[in-house]
């Protein structure tokens, strides 16, 4: 597919001076079917058969999941489906049973955590990790990638990083403006409030340069004043070309930026598809509600539910969480 | 009046001897380690120990020249730190602070049993290993001289001497590393790793490289400990000690470059006036001989410190020099 190689940074850079957004990544994803594992025409980040257990729990299986360059994916489901697992193992903070994944083509199988991001992986967290007793302004520096000063002999010698420290520092009080923190910068990161806190995150993540930007839940806790805003800098790194993956429980900021929506439950994807398709989606209402959830039940009927249940476990298949179980039910 | 006086000179000579440069080194180690990087080192003193014997063994039982000797203590601190680093250090804090005190102890047993007698003198210990150290200073060191009122030895004056100077080289070097680039990722480090780890840093080589530096701080001091002494014996080296540098640390204030210093020579000083000054004032009857006689003394003067540094810690928690914003930011 020629004509999809485009949509890469510079296309997309374009676009952003351009005025109005072009979607790249929504356009270039408009004829994918919607289907569990399908091929995306421009994958940035591709993962193919991973697994994680915790003793007797499998918290991620995942068979095959393609991240489309340039967009922003929006990762959902319900608690405990294995959304914050399947983050820790692709950047390297937990490794899987078994699996790999990739990102450009490069193997991240097998790297830890700090060799992920130097590849322009980078993450945040669910609860954010603002560097407390350090500065805005220094936990921001923190996130410049190569710093020479960060080595132990030349740290000594000021002279070979002086000029790395100050074109860093305006890099980030740049950041720091769009971010609108500036007025902080000389405050520790432990004053700031929660959606500020966020803010920092985002910014020092982007410090690095990065290529694809994973958030964890990065509206959680944060007032619908920010929410807005921070949507806005979401929207921003899409602009800028980069890809981002983002975990979230609110539906409607999902379907506000998301190109491309990938549903797991219980540890596997369940569905993915555009946004709009989502709320459609059989198999994404029962897990999020449960497969009986329109239909109040007559014991004999939660029994043939139960028995069904037993069953499905002895089988040790859940794959069949399908529509026509829960009209038989009815 | 005067015996307090006395009291107070012989206080502040011990603020300023040898033993408080032992204090101070170890302090310096462990405020790179704990103060800014977070690491739990409870087995400073095992460094101190691999820093005097390393010369005590090289120079009285190996027949080796003195500088040697101190390469090869130096070399054993940082093998040890690498020993003790290792395996822990990709672990949770807790697995380097049970690894350093099971080490510290095992080590001072290990150095005085009778196996290692034939090596490290045992439970006697060595000696007589300073003497190319001492020939260096440039005054008499026979002599006895008189300084603030108190009498210092031409070689305990060398050794306080030529210790504080490493004092001060390595609260520079401390001092330029943690305000450069390097620095701030050690005091990340401390706040939250993984926040380093997302953003690119190899944790593990920099908790490693604050663990070897602080070793190599403690070696030194012990160094200075065994020169002073003019001996080295295994039970010198009490875990206890580790324990008080950080009381000199957190009373000095730690993550600051002076504090360690300026605590350790504090806390010498506290610890020795209330002994000659409690003797002083038994010796007088000011202290009914039934109330507390001068065989407490040993004791009760850690009593009294202890609440000292109880009443600081209520109400400077930040120790002399530190930022109290800083220290109350960790309440929440």
């Amino acid at each position: 597919m020629p004509a999809d190689e485009q949509p890469g940074p510079h296309g997309a850079a374009t676009a952003s001076t351009a005025g109005a957004p072009r979607r790249l990544a929504q356009a270039a994803l408009r004829d994918v079917p919607w289907e569990v594992g399908v091929a995306k025409p421009d994958p940035a980040v591709v993962v193919d058969d991973v697994r994680r257990t915790f003793g007797g729990l499998t918290a991620v299986s995942v068979d095959h999941l393609e991240i489309q360059r340039g967009g922003i994916t929006g990762l959902i489901g319900p608690n405990g489906a294995g959304k914050t697992t399947l983050f820790n193992l692709l950047t390297g903070f937990d490794q899987p049973n078994s699996g790999s994944w990739s990102f450009d083509g490069k193997s991240l199988s097998d790297l830890g955590p700090h060799q992920v991001a130097r590849l322009g992986v980078v993450r945040t967290f669910q609860l954010t990790k603002a560097l407390s007793r350090l500065t805005v302004l220094q936990n921001m520096l923190l996130g410049a990638q190569d710093q020479k000063g960060e080595r132990f002999f030349s740290a000594l010698v000021p002279g070979r990083w002086r000029a790395q420290e100050r074109a860093n520092t305006e890099k980030a009080m740049e950041l720091l403006g769009r971010f609108k923190l500036d007025a902080k910068k000389d405050d520790f990161a432990g004053t700031l409030s929660g959606g500020q806190r966020k803010l920092l995150e985002m910014a020092r993540a982007l410090m690095s340069d990065p290529k694809v930007v994973m958030l964890d839940e990065p509206m959680a806790g944060v007032n619908p004043a920010l929410t807005q805003s921070l949507l806005g800098h979401v929207k921003d790194l899409r602009e800028q070309g980069m890809t981002v993956i983002f975990v979230e429980h609110d539906m409607d900021v999902v379907r506000d930026i998301s190109d491309w929506v990938v549903v797991m439950a219980a540890g596997k994807v369940i569905a993915e598809g555009p946004p709009e398709s989502i709320s459609q989606n059989q198999a994404v209402v029962d897990a999020y509600l449960g497969a009986h959830h329109d239909a109040p039940l007559t014991i004999e009927e939660e029994d043939q539910v139960l028995a069904e249940a037993v069953a499905r476990i002895a089988e040790e298949e859940g794959a069949e969480i399908s529509s026509d179980d829960g009209e038989k039910a009815r | 009046m005067g015996e307090l006086l006395d009291a107070l000179a012989i206080a502040l000579k011990a603020g300023l001897g040898f033993q408080a440069v032992l204090f101070a080194l170890l302090a310096v180690g462990i405020n790179i380690q704990f103060g800014y990087t977070g690491l739990l080192n409870f087995g400073q003193i095992a460094f101190a120990l691999f820093g005097g014997f390393g010369i005590a063994v090289s120079v009285s039982q190996w027949g080796l020249n003195f500088w040697v000797g101190v390469v090869i203590g130096l070399l054993a601190a940082v093998l040890l730190a690498l020993l003790l680093g290792l395996p822990t250090l990709r672990l949770r804090a807790d697995y380097l602070a049970i690894a350093t005190i099971a080490t510290a102890e095992g080590l001072r047993l290990l150095f005085r049993s009778v196996s290692a007698t034939p090596v490290t003198g045992g439970t006697r210990g060595l000696a007589g290993f300073n003497r190319d150290f001492i020939a260096l200073a440039p005054w008499e060191t026979a002599r006895r001289y008189s300084i603030l009122g108190a009498t210092w030895s031409g070689g305990e004056l060398w050794v306080a001497f030529v210790g504080w100077l490493l004092v001060a080289l390595a609260c520079l070097l401390v001092w330029s590393l943690v305000r450069s680039p390097w620095g701030r990722v050690v005091k990340s480090i401390r706040e939250d790793e993984d926040a380093v780890r997302a953003l690119g840093k190899n944790v593990y080589a920099y908790k490693i490289q604050a663990l070897v530096l602080g070793g190599i701080f403690g070696a030194l001091g012990g160094m200075i400990y065994a020169v002073g002494t003019g001996s080295a014996i295994p039970d010198q080296y009490q875990n206890a000690n580790t324990f008080l540098a950080y009381a000199a640390l957190i009373l000095g204030g730690a993550a600051r470059v002076l504090g360690p210093v300026v605590g350790a020579a504090i806390l010498l000083f506290l610890i020795q006036f209330a002994d000659t000054g409690l003797r002083t004032l038994i010796s007088n009857g000011i202290i009914p001989e039934g109330l507390l006689s001068s065989t407490d003394v040993a004791q009760i003067r850690f009593v009294l410190v202890g609440l000292g540094l109880m009443l600081l810690l209520i109400f400077r928690p930040q120790g002399i020099f530190g930022d109290r914003r800083e220290v109350m930011l960790d309440a929440r």
